[in-house]
């Protein structure tokens, strides 16, 4: 039944797109309220298998609040959230939870583990066999270039570009359908940062990784995204490639988001 | 689920539990037996006649052990109706005013019957009566003219300092003041050793002291004559339990009628000035017979009885260690519990801390007399760890549920968005995050248990806290620091003892 809703949804909603077929993620008419402000309004959001989609949008806009959703650390008060055409349910959160890498600003790594203890943590838990777990690992150090010889050093004996590459071998360990991103690069210098971009470029389009990354870069959006998505006060303004938005703007807010970054970046 | 090579979580769990198991394997070696229970009172002539039984069973093939100083009067009783010991000194009119709660005198036989009624026997009068007595310094009643407690009418300027339990009692300090019509101005609580500190410098001018006290020929004391016949008689007696075998009763009922109060001011005076109760103890037997049983028993007596220091010292060390390490060990074990619980917020865990911080604000010696009664507890080591474990909770359960709390969200966050389970997440990321914490709380635990367990030795459960207490009440410094000395000094290597667990302990990656 509610696959049938969801297809009369998609069809109304969508037009019948094709790109609504190979969506990983659907969120229909999602909605949080925090208190008595509304941190997500009623959003429609399909993040599409292979892509990577970006989500824009000025501070508090509600970004990391969707991220949250989607992995179960917030309940909508509203709305569905899809994962591969099904509802997510409170007591499946965490084998779909297995499915997504999660990465944050900060890293989120565990002081008191090593890199390694930090990468290998989830599939330390599942009993994932010893060799297919330590090759697993020398493909990602080679993948995310991180040097071998430093996965014996804790979080805090790491710089922070170091400290975001063992975050996202950690996010990549299982083979996630799935990565969420939350500003990964936030707290980074210009050059590290544009080291990163490229890299994260590369990984996706070799593992064709579905993605899902928050920015408050439009340079960095333009350069990773396939979609990007611009959000403001907990809705979507307007969704589309770079040129979508800066030669078809839905409205005012649009073409002022974009300018006021365009006065300070090099696109 | 397969594990493997999964050192992180499994290796931290398992120190806690190595280390925090070790002190188990020190305690229960105090096992109770079939030996009789002596008990005796805070003083020293209590103490010196709880050493005479002992010596008397001993001689007479029956083993027996003395519980040195173990409080005041109720405890003693409470502790004898119980079971918890079966035999100790005490004194008629003690039994009629404070056990049997009567405001009029009784006769021997009278006492004796209401005593049969709790199962309690009591022997003839040992042979001397200590009364309380008011004392002063002979040259200060000289200079006054007193000689007598009415006397004391025309001198309301005179300091009065009284042991508490004097100032409490039904046959103390108000009724007597009744009785004389006395009022003076001050009136001070004092500790009895410490009170003829006072006395001889002045600071307190009339204090309460027992008839047969060594300290008053000792320190040129005179008695004020009882002019109104105010105290009753106080005629020394052993009470012991029915249930008691009847060779040992027949053993003490040997000792009716051969202590006098000559004799006995001689003991206590000998107790005070070899500050040894055993030696004073066995002056009674070499004064009173000849004997040869008495002479052939003392040879094993003394094995027993002249303990050398060190060896005392190792006693009082492993004892107070046993009582302050497994009291700390079931803090731990029930502490990091209710932390984690109180570190969930709401009611319960409002709850939890607030229990928890009210029994820390009860004073420690309070705590040890309100156990006291309870049935499981009593005069024991029991009611000892009982007290220190609740004194060592706070600190844990608090550092415990602090810890917890202060883990950033975005940390418990992502421990949440990777899948793993609520075990999992509490036992490989929370509780190793919030490990410095929680050590440091078990750390302030042990160190206020080494501490506190001093207190132990009031209710007999020996310790470092037994020679202060001797101390304190032979008024000797150095006694008292033969005690006082090695617990800083335990205090001290508890410390660095966790600062080495620290290392260990915590995780590297949380001591960068
Ligand atoms: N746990 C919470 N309780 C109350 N309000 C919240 C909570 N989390 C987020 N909010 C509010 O919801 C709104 C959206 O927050 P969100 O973190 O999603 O913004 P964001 O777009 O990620 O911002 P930024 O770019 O600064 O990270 C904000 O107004 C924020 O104050
Ligand atoms: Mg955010």
């Amino acid at each position: 039944m509610d696959r049938w809703r969801a297809l009369v949804w998609r069809f109304l909603f969508h037009r019948g797109k094709l790109a609504a077929v190979s969506a990983l993620v659907q969120l229909v008419g999602v909605s949080k309220t925090f208190g008595d402000a509304a941190a997500v309004h009623a959003i429609d959001l399909s993040v599409e298998r292979g892509k990577t989609t970006v989500l824009i949008g000025p501070s508090g806009c509600g970004k990391s609040t969707l991220l949250r959703l989607i992995i179960g650390l917030l309940q909508p008060d509203s709305g569905q959230i899809q994962f591969d055409g099904t509802q997510l349910r409170a007591d499946k959160i965490d084998i779909v939870r297995r499915h997504v890498g999660y990465v944050i600003q900060e890293g989120g790594l565990f002081p008191h583990l090593t890199a390694r203890g930090n990468i290998l943590l989830m599939a330390r838990h599942l009993g994932r066999p010893k060799n297919e777990m330590l090759a697993r690992l020398s493909e990602l150090c080679a993948l995310t270039r991180f040097p071998e010889n430093l996965l014996g050093r804790y979080p805090l004996e790491l710089s922070g570009g170091q400290r975001q590459r063992v975050s996202l071998m950690r996010a990549l360990m299982l083979s996630p359908e799935l990565l969420l991103l939350d500003e990964p690069l936030g707290a980074l210098d210009p050059l590290v940062r544009a080291a990163l971009q490229k890299d994260l470029k590369e990984i996706f389009a070799r593992l064709r990784q579905t993605a899902l990354l928050v920015t408050h870069d439009l340079a960095e959006a333009a350069y990773l995204g396939d979609e990007i998505v611009l959000v403001n006060e907990g809705r979507i303004v307007q969704q589309g490639s770079l040129a979508d938005l800066r030669e078809k703007p839905a409205s005012s807010f649009v073409s002022e988001f974009i300018n006021a970054q365009r006065s300070l970046a090099v696109i | 689920m397969r594990r493997i090579w999964n050192p992180g979580v499994q290796e931290w769990f398992g120190r806690i539990l190595i280390f925090s198991w070790i002190p188990g394997f020190l305690i229960f070696s105090a096992s109770a037996s079939e030996q009789v229970q002596i008990g005796s009172k805070k003083f020293t002539e209590s103490y010196v006649l709880g050493e005479i039984a002992k010596r008397t069973l001993t001689d007479a093939g029956i083993s027996a052990e003395h519980r040195q100083g173990m409080g005041g009067t109720i405890i003693l009783w409470e502790a004898l109706r119980s079971g918890q010991i079966d035999v100790y000194p005490e004194y008629t009119g003690t039994i009629t005013q404070e056990i049997l709660k009567r405001s009029d005198e009784l006769t021997f036989e009278q006492i004796a019957n209401e005593l049969g009624k709790a199962g309690i026997g009591m022997t003839e009068p040992l042979g001397f009566n200590n009364t309380y007595a008011l004392v002063m310094l002979r040259s200060r009643a000289g200079e006054l003219g007193l000689h007598t407690i009415t006397d004391l009418k025309n001198h309301p300027e005179l300091k009065f300092g009284l042991t508490h339990e004097f100032l409490d009692r039904q046959d103390g300090w108000r009724p007597l003041a009744q009785h004389y019509q006395l009022n003076p101005q001050n009136v001070i609580g004092i500790d009895h050793a410490l009170g003829y500190g006072a006395l001889g410098k002045g600071s307190v001018d009339v204090k309460d002291a027992y008839s047969t006290d060594a300290k008053i020929s000792e320190n040129d004391l005179v008695v004020l004559e009882d002019d109104r016949q105010f105290f009753p008689q106080y005629k020394a007696v052993f009470l012991f339990r029915y249930a008691l075998p009847t060779p040992a009763i027949e053993a003490l009922r040997k000792l009716e009628g051969t202590i006098k109060e000559a004799k006995m001011t001689r003991l206590n005076a000998e107790a005070e000035r070899t500050k040894n109760y055993t030696r004073a103890a066995n002056l009674y037997f070499e004064d009173s017979s000849g004997s040869t049983r008495l002479r052939q028993g003392y040879g094993v007596a003394s094995n027993t009885f002249g303990e050398t220091f060190p060896h005392k010292l190792a006693r009082w060390t492993a004892r107070h260690l046993e009582l302050a390490a497994f009291s700390l060990l079931l803090s731990v074990l029930v502490g990091i519990p209710l932390g984690i619980f109180a570190s969930r917020g709401g009611a319960i865990g409002h709850a939890i801390l607030g229990f928890a911080g009210i029994v820390q604000t009860i004073p420690s010696l309070a705590l040890l007399a309100l156990l006291v009664p309870l049935p499981f507890f009593g005069i024991s080591v029991r009611t000892a760890i009982a007290a220190l474990f609740l004194y060592g909770l706070l600190p844990i359960v608090r550092n415990t549920a602090t810890g917890l709390q202060d883990i950033p969200r975005a940390l418990r966050e992502s421990a949440i968005a990777l899948g793993l389970s609520p075990a999992a997440r509490l036992w490989q990321i929370h509780l190793p995050m919030a490990s410095r914490s929680i050590l440091a709380g078990i750390k302030t635990s042990a160190v206020i248990n080494v501490g506190t367990a001093t207190l132990a030795a009031l209710i007999g459960a020996g310790g470092l806290g037994e020679p202060i207490l001797s101390g304190l009440n032979l008024n000797d410094h150095a006694t008292i620091l033969q005690g006082a000395i090695p617990a800083a000094i335990l205090a001290l290597l508890v410390q660095s003892l966790f600062d080495l667990l620290d290392r260990v302990l915590i995780p590297k990656g949380l001591r960068l």
